[in-house]
């Protein structure tokens, strides 16, 4: 948000704050230059739907690690979504939608009110509602994956507004406002001031635990509103897979993107483009017809690369 | 460095000190709380449960579980944590299935050889590059996962390691009735332990978990234990995997998913801080014993499916530390 109080060149202050940006520039001119039908229209819509719900549950993310907090049910919460859809599309598209986000900001005021009034470890708190909430979306679905047959779903998960996929957009609406939120609005800015120090924050007057509950819920609406994302994309709801792992990758885009893990500073543009650099580098990989392994110890060894760069900043 | 006197850094908390020095129930009541679920248990289901047939199984599948979250104490105590336990042991087990074909001495070396230098670079980029704990073993988790992905040609391939090996006959031995994978993890255990509480090394550990500038200070190699801890961890996780594979005969390389939650869970379960400096090997084995016991009590329900195991096991994980975040503040003031 502030530049960095460093005594170091601007350029190399530069690159340890976005070292993303160049990073996705190389791998574009990479992939322009040597992967035969990248630059067309379809591929490069595939990948920004493909990395849609990846990305929203991300901007939450960064919020929660804005607070020096971590929150591990996303992936759950995005279960808990799946396996309720079905469950209320009987009274409509919208009602279920609104059953699915209420769901999620249940958790997050489960997640927030451990963490706020509690005073739990964020990552204990979110790992016991991710165990928890995981077996809760197996019950509610029965354990079953669901198709869904629905036009205004199927719109939703396939259609596009002026060439640009519904996902994409919503993607975009998500980030303009958290950065307009950590930027301007006084709730960013308290969101700040907790995550850089709690108890001054609390000594200042700022109402810390309704804070901490809001970034919370936050996070889980944005985990269920992916959550409807992708199965709407996919056509079935399936709450064993749905969003498996996904709170690694988002945390990973989070990281990659310069926002440090010990809080008190959001970076919602570095997130997104963090997730979109991870989702080229597993593009790269698949058409350059290399085996998912390989992908992933190359996302690994790139984590690390980003980090090391930001270091200083990042220690936790 | 002469003496670090932990007890000393910080008075009131309960360390290392004379004739408990390996087990310190005051901290938490995860053991009573474990007696009272076993009472219940048995009281409960009688001898399906209380049958030595079924509390073996408790053990054996206790065992892996024990020896990740021993060397996940060290590395909660220190301050840090080990998400890529759970890829390791994967990769361990995958590694040791595609060394048997070379016998059994491949078969143990090369997992162990290959986590101990993950270990160490995770230790390497934690300890001396400054970089976050959590991120780097996020990294190595993904990149063991890859490894063990790449080594069983995408997960088309499964190597079977031979019935006649002196791996196999040894992984599957029972001895005095218990399996052998549960000696080899009470023995480790039990190193652990005197490694933990009566070594330099783990002296160490604790001072630079409570607080990282006075241990350096103090004259702690600070850079040196935070490199240990980590190769620490992946080797006991090593040893897990070499012990699943010979116990299994196989190698999956999708083994081992969020086990890495599962042992920081029962590493915090047995009373140790996530922030460091203060926890005991004791209650992490009470923590252990505490969540497959759960497991199988929740199982013996018939009438409940195993999506409930989970909304138990999370619940009762919120609770248990709810618990003790309470009777720390209480003792706190």
């Amino acid at each position: 948000v502030i530049g960095t109080r460093t005594a170091r060149p601007d350029v190399l202050a530069l690159l340890q704050a976005g070292g993303v940006y160049p990073a996705i520039v190389v791998l574009l001119l990479f992939n322009l230059a040597l992967t035969p039908n990248f630059a067309t229209v379809a591929n490069l819509r595939l990948q920004l739907v493909q990395v849609a719900p990846v990305a929203i549950v991300a901007i939450g993310m960064a919020l929660v690690i804005g607070t020096e907090g971590i929150d591990l049910s996303v992936g759950s919460t995005m279960a808990i979504s799946a396996a309720l859809l079905p469950l209320y599309l009987g009274y409509g598209v919208w009602p279920a939608v609104a059953v699915a986000l209420l769901a999620g900001a249940a958790v997050g005021v489960v997640n927030g009110s451990l963490v706020a009034f509690a005073r739990m470890q964020p990552i204990i708190a979110t790992l016991g509602t991710l165990v928890a909430c995981r077996g809760l979306a197996l019950v509610l679905a029965d354990g079953r994956l669901t198709e869904i047959f629905d036009p205004v779903l199927a719109q939703l998960g396939n259609e596009a507004v002026l060439g640009v996929p519904i996902s994409v957009l919503l993607v975009l609406v998500v980030t303009a406002s958290a950065a307009v939120v950590v930027r301007r609005a006084a709730f960013g800015r308290r969101l700040l001031a907790v995550g850089g120090n709690r108890a001054a924050a609390g000594l200042a007057g700022l109402p810390v635990r309704r804070t901490l509950v809001t970034v919370y819920v936050v996070s889980g609406v944005l985990a269920a509103a992916a959550g409807v994302l992708s199965t709407a994309r996919q056509g079935a709801s399936d709450p064993s897979s749905a969003g498996l792992l996904i709170e690694l990758s988002a945390i990973t885009a989070v990281v990659v993107g310069g926002t440090p893990l010990s809080g008190g500073r959001v970076r919602v543009l570095g997130t997104l483009m963090g997730a979109l650099l991870m989702q080229l580098i597993i593009a790269t990989v698949i058409q350059h017809d290399l085996p998912d392994s390989t992908a992933r110890m190359l996302q690994a060894a790139i984590i690390v690369a980003a980090v090391y760069v930001q270091r200083g900043r990042s220690r936790a | 460095m002469t003496a670090v006197d932990t007890t000393a850094t910080t008075p009131g908390r309960r360390t290392v000190t004379g004739r408990r020095w390996w087990w310190q129930p005051g901290r938490t009541g995860t053991p009573i709380v474990l007696a009272l679920v076993l009472l219940g248990g048995s009281a409960v289901f009688g001898d399906s449960f209380a049958s030595g047939r079924n509390l073996g199984n408790i053990a054996l599948d206790s065992s892996y579980l024990l020896l990740i979250a021993t060397g996940m104490t060290f590395v909660i105590l220190s301050g840090g944590i080990d998400l890529s336990v759970g890829s390791l042991l994967a990769l361990s087990g995958v590694l040791t299935a595609y060394g048997a074909q070379w016998g059994t001495l491949t078969a143990v070396l090369l997992p162990l050889a290959v986590c101990g230098v993950l270990g160490l670079v995770n230790g390497l980029l934690i300890g001396r590059a400054g970089i976050a704990p959590f991120i780097v073993t996020l990294a190595t988790l993904l990149f063991a996962r890859g490894l063990a992905f790449a080594v069983a040609d995408e997960g088309n391939r499964v190597y079977l390691i031979p019935a006649d090996l002196a791996l196999t006959r040894l992984g599957q031995a029972r001895w005095l009735g218990l399996s052998a994978p549960v000696w080899f993890a009470l023995i480790v255990f039990a190193a652990a332990v005197v490694v933990l509480n009566r070594t330099r090394f783990g002296q160490a550990t604790f001072a630079v978990g409570d607080n990282l500038e006075t241990a350096g200070l103090m004259g702690v190699p600070v850079a040196r234990v935070r490199v240990l801890v980590y190769v620490v961890s992946a080797l006991l996780t090593g040893i897990a995997g070499v012990l699943v594979a010979a116990q299994t005969q196989s190698g999956l390389p999708t083994l081992g998913e969020g086990r890495e939650l599962e042992a920081i869970a029962a590493v915090v379960i047995g009373g140790t801080l996530l922030t460091g400096g203060a926890g005991s090997l004791g209650g992490t084995l009470a923590g252990v014993l505490l969540l497959k016991v759960l497991q199988n009590l929740i199982n013996q329900v018939g009438t409940l499916t195993s999506y409930y195991q989970q909304v138990v096991s999370g619940t009762f994980l919120v609770v248990v530390v709810l618990i003790q975040t309470r009777l720390n503040r209480r003792r706190m003031r």
